[in-house]
């Protein structure tokens, strides 16, 4: 038994390094690396509870896709922190008020229906062999919540328009590649070749 | 799951064993990967290629890694010193791990779990890490273009890649490798490149891309960006990043030899005559006959083709393979509905 419990708190450990690391690090760059690891070490965790489907698809979306658009982001901005630091005490009263809001919040979570006392979840039984995981996800996305699903995904394609409608200028004198044109182009719409008889050298 | 400590320490030393079993062919393979690349493009070139060290040059790998190892690292000035030492590593350690869910044969498999392709498609994308991480660290504008270059492109052609796996995925009803090579029983034209042949193609094109090798080695362009997102390494790092393309081509050699060609099974399975003798039995040797075909396809298309444009590298992507992807799938779907074809017959 103890191996499932030595990668559980090492695991746990890194995790809540890393989530302290993206805030408390002055470079962005390692933030967002920390975070990076921070979603890694959430997906071995992941693993010990035998969600392997979530646990993959939280590295292949978060970490392989999104951080990786992030840090392209990131590392190209050209931070001053000092101008960030500014007006820290104008700002400390709101600031207060949100975490102090936020921390409310919490509580109150934490306190409610006695939701996390000891026991309140017990450890699951391992699943029996040849248990998907996979299809016992898509069994419940396709056969229970279809419309939610689908109506998700509409929203997802929404937001993707809305981007691209936003971003898109059409900017006028700019030059434009058209493949197809430059596909068909022919030889002997570019280049003329011309029979001319050979003429004596000049000037000798 | 053993019961005692003790236990639990024997079956992580066997674990460690395989785990050696399978990278050490693998670091050699690749050693004299690159030999097969110098002889082969020689040839496609009429010259002769390496043939000084050992008999017919085949000690050259060993030299070039002892040259390698041997030389100074050089770090640059301005570089991040910790991301710059760590970058070759990330680079290098899921090009490894990739290997841990791939089955050589009906036995020969580190880790047989279910969700085997999203295994593969998590440690392919971890692999950007390694050269963004390159990149940005060198404090080089070369490297730092190279890498957003690669970058860019890996994320592209992922897509891509994912699309023509949910094509397999949809035809073999798994996700476990052995199971989709099981599904391919049968025979040569049981194997899935028939049924999904654009999508073979894709897999085939976008493995090149992925893996940053020609016709789309932009990221190392030598007549634009110099070498792209490892100009600044030098000797054993360097090192390391080479080890991961290669070791890279060769897992995408063998992913599409599992995915489209029947992994390990024979190709001369209920073939008259043939059908009948040892050889229509699944062995690890088609498997790896499979792989060097791809691998060799790699060289081809490298010696044959000029190099592509960027832009038109991501045109490519977006706009012709993803689409001709998704209506293959649609495709995949009607033939899997309809029982078009009889899985593992």
């Amino acid at each position: 038994m103890p191996i499932y419990e030595i990668v559980f708190y090492l695991f746990s450990l890194v995790m809540l390094t890393g989530a302290v690391m993206v805030i408390t690090v002055r470079n962005p760059v390692y933030a967002a690396l920390s975070l990076v690891l921070t979603f890694f070490s959430a997906a071995a965790i992941w693993m010990l509870l035998e969600a392997e489907f979530l646990a993959i698809v939280l590295v292949v979306v978060y970490v392989g896709a999104v951080m990786v658009l992030f840090l392209f982001v990131v590392m190209m901005l050209d931070i001053n922190v000092a101008p960030l630091k500014e007006g820290f005490i104008r700002y400390l009263p709101a600031g207060v008020l949100v975490a102090l809001l936020m921390a409310a919040e919490l509580l109150v979570v934490l306190w409610s229906k006695g939701r996390f006392e000891a026991g309140a979840y017990p450890i699951q039984a391992p699943n029996p062999e040849g248990f998907s995981n996979t299809k016992a996800v898509g069994e419940v996305l396709f056969n229970n919540y279809l419309l939610a699903f689908e109506v998700a995904g509409v929203i997802l394609l929404v937001a993707i328009i809305a981007a691209v409608a936003l971003t898109l200028r059409q900017r006028s004198g700019g030059h434009r590649q058209n493949p197809s044109l430059q596909v068909r182009v022919r030889p002997d719409e570019r280049v003329r070749l011309v029979k001319m008889k050979p003429e004596p050298r000049q000037g000798s | 799951m053993p019961e005692t400590f003790l236990d639990q320490l024997i079956y992580m030393f066997f674990l460690v064993l395989k785990i050696v079993a399978i990278v050490v062919p693998l670091i050699l393979t690749v050693a004299y990967y690159t030999y097969m690349e110098r002889k082969v493009i020689g040839y496609m070139q009429i010259r002769r290629g390496p043939n000084r060290i050992g008999p017919l040059g085949l000690a050259q790998p060993f030299a070039d890694v002892f040259k390698l190892l041997l030389k100074e690292i050089v770090l640059p000035e301005n570089a991040n010193k910790f991301l710059f030492l760590l970058a070759p590593i990330l680079s290098l350690a899921p090009a490894f791990a990739a290997w841990a869910v791939i089955p050589f044969d009906d036995w020969a498999i580190l880790a047989n779990i279910d969700a085997g392709v999203l295994y593969i498609l998590a440690m392919s994308s971890l692999g950007v890490y390694g050269l963004i991480i390159a990149g940005w660290a060198s404090n080089s504008k070369y490297a730092f273009l190279g890498a957003l270059r690669s970058t860019a492109q890996m994320v592209s052609y992922e897509l891509a890649m994912g699309f023509a796996l949910v094509g397999v995925l949809i035809l073999a009803g798994s996700m476990n490798l052995s199971e989709i090579v099981m599904a391919q029983k049968g025979g040569v034209f049981d194997w899935f490149w028939l049924p999904l042949l654009p999508l073979f193609g894709i897999y085939v094109i976008s493995g090149l891309a992925e893996t940053n090798r020609a016709p789309f080695d932009v990221a190392e362009g030598e007549s634009e960006i110099v070498a792209g997102f490892h100009v600044e390494y030098a000797g054993s790092g360097f090192a390391l990043f080479f080890l991961a393309e290669y070791a890279n081509m060769i897992l995408i050699s063998a992913l599409t030899a599992l995915f489209f060609t029947g992994g390990w099974l024979s190709p001369f399975e209920g073939v008259p005559f043939l059908g009948d003798t040892i050889l229509a039995e699944g062995s690890i040797f088609w498997f790896l006959a499979k792989t060097v075909v791809f691998m060799f396809i790699f060289l081809w298309v490298r010696a044959t083709f000029p190099r592509y444009r960027y832009d038109q590298i991501m045109r490519l992507g977006w706009k012709v393979f993803i689409p001709i992807t998704i209506v293959w799938v649609m495709v995949a779907a009607v033939i899997s509905v309809f029982g078009l074809i009889v899985r593992g017959s």
